[in-house]
């Protein structure tokens, strides 16, 4: 925890943009470059950055440590569930086209776009395990 | 085929070299693992330099005009291996803090010697 | 390959290999890993300059920033000073000049750089790039795989294309993590044992 008044000020007024540029990171991947293991490391480093300023109690009640444990394993889930409707609907596993059947190319991008999710969602959560567990903070 | 274009096969190999010297020569574990890094990044480096095109561009669709882009086979490949190589840092980092607070340090002949002692005085 | 390119290239790959020696010489822990984050940062300026930008973004995100942020953590458990010793260790030394001139020798068959005709470029990576594997997403003769949605190739192969790939490497992401959690979980009694043994020693 920081007792700098200039970085506690910058970095609580960076932290909600670090987020957004993660999401815009996440969301952005099918079109620039980007994509779910990026914008998971970016919104991890927001995080990081929060409970250096602020402590670890604060960035506790943010994000609880039951929600990042919890996210860890809904994002690889997210990722082989989508591969499981393509198995349920009658087609090979991970086909993303059978989500939309009228429509197979937009499904196949709708597809992607969760599969990333799934990888953000992990990436994300894992670091931030990482980086709290090696630092000694407590299960 | 001049020097430049030969440089990054050159420069992949001393990257990973420097890494395995490190790995070898310095009993401090922390240090291992910054050598293993340092080994992974050459190889990143030369699937990068296979990737590249003459003339080609970053592998993301323009319309209009027939461009030529590099091949985004290796960008993939490097672009999952570096995170996994982060967590696989991790899990050793995590492995070198146990090692910490079994054997109060980190340098590799310490911790052989300590085991030849405790072996000794088990037999 | 343009002249700028092959030129920055060359400087780049200069500069990283002058961080990466002095990271790998010092003895001091902490200057090795802030040697390492620079060296990371080099490296993503050179893929960028190899027009692998997603490579780029990566390596600056997780090279430059989330590794140096762990190593940092972890050296506040583990001390930041390596013990003194000789530089030069001779097996060491033979070990890494063997391997070296085997793998430069090796290296000499490789395409050259920037090669249109290299195997890398002409296999399946112009079917990565005109998006027409042949998904069953592509309906019309006219229409690619994705219907022009994804025009990032890097983002195609790696969520569609090789998607089982991903699949697993998110898998191993996870395992790591589980793995992190487990290691470092409170241990009862005898983990510390030695450390309490050598204090009594002392």
């Amino acid at each position: 925890m920081s007792e700098s008044v200039v970085l506690r000020t910058i970095g609580g007024m960076l932290f909600p943009y670090i987020l957004v540029y993660g999401l815009y990171v996440q969301m952005h991947g099918e079109i620039g470059p980007g994509g779910g293991f990026q914008a998971g490391v970016l919104v991890a480093a927001a995080f990081i950055l929060h409970s250096l300023l602020f402590g670890k109690e604060l960035t506790d009640r943010l994000l609880p440590t039951w929600l990042v444990d919890l996210s860890m394993s809904l994002g690889v889930l997210l990722y082989i569930g989508v591969g499981i409707v393509g198995l349920v609907k009658g087609s090979y596993f991970l086909d993303y086209s059978v989500l939309d059947p009228t429509h197979p190319a937009h499904a196949e991008a709708l597809g992607m776009t969760l599969v990333e999710a799934g990888v953000g969602l992990t990436v994300a959560s894992v670091i931030l395990t990482m980086v709290r567990k090696v630092n000694g903070e407590p299960a | 085929m001049s020097l430049f274009e030969t440089f990054n096969s050159i420069a992949f190999v001393v990257i990973m070299m420097l890494g395995l010297y490190t790995l070898i020569a310095r009993q401090n574990l922390v240090k291992k693992t910054l050598g293993l890094g340092l080994f992974q990044t050459g190889i990143f480096l030369m699937y990068i330099t296979l990737g590249v095109r003459d003339d080609g561009v970053a592998p993301i669709l323009q319309e209009g005009a027939p461009l030529t882009y590099t091949n985004p086979l290796p960008h993939v490949l490097i672009l999952t291996a570096i995170v996994v190589s982060l967590s696989t840092m991790a899990v050793a980092l995590a492995l070198i803090i146990g090692v910490r607070e079994e054997y109060g340090t980190i340098e590799a002949d310490e911790i052989a010697t300590i085991d030849r002692a405790d072996a000794e005085e088990g037999a | 390959m343009s002249d700028p390119v092959l030129l920055i290239n060359v400087l780049l790959l200069l500069l990283a290999i002058g961080a990466a020696l002095a990271a790998m010489w010092t003895r001091d822990l902490l200057g090795a890993v802030m040697l390492m984050g620079i060296y990371s940062l080099l490296l993503a300026i050179e893929w960028a300059n190899l027009f692998a930008m997603d490579v780029s973004y990566t390596e600056a995100a997780v090279g430059a920033g989330a590794s140096t942020i762990l190593l940092l953590t972890a050296l506040t458990r583990t001390g930041t000073r390596e013990k003194a010793g000789p530089n030069f260790h001779p097996t060491a030394l033979l070990t890494v000049l063997v391997t070296g001139a085997v793998l430069i020798y090796g290296t000499s068959d490789l395409p050259r750089f920037g090669d249109p005709l290299a195997p890398a470029t002409v296999h399946v990576a112009p079917e990565y790039i005109t998006q027409t594997v042949g998904k069953v997403g592509a309906t019309e003769a006219t229409e690619n795989d994705f219907g022009d949605h994804v025009p990032n190739a890097v983002t195609a192969v790696l969520a569609s294309y090789r998607g089982y790939d991903t699949m697993f490497e998110t898998a191993v992401i996870f395992t790591a993590g589980v793995c992190v959690i487990i290691i470092l979980r409170p241990l009862a009694g005898s983990a510390r044992r030695r450390t309490a043994g050598s204090k009594e020693d002392a």
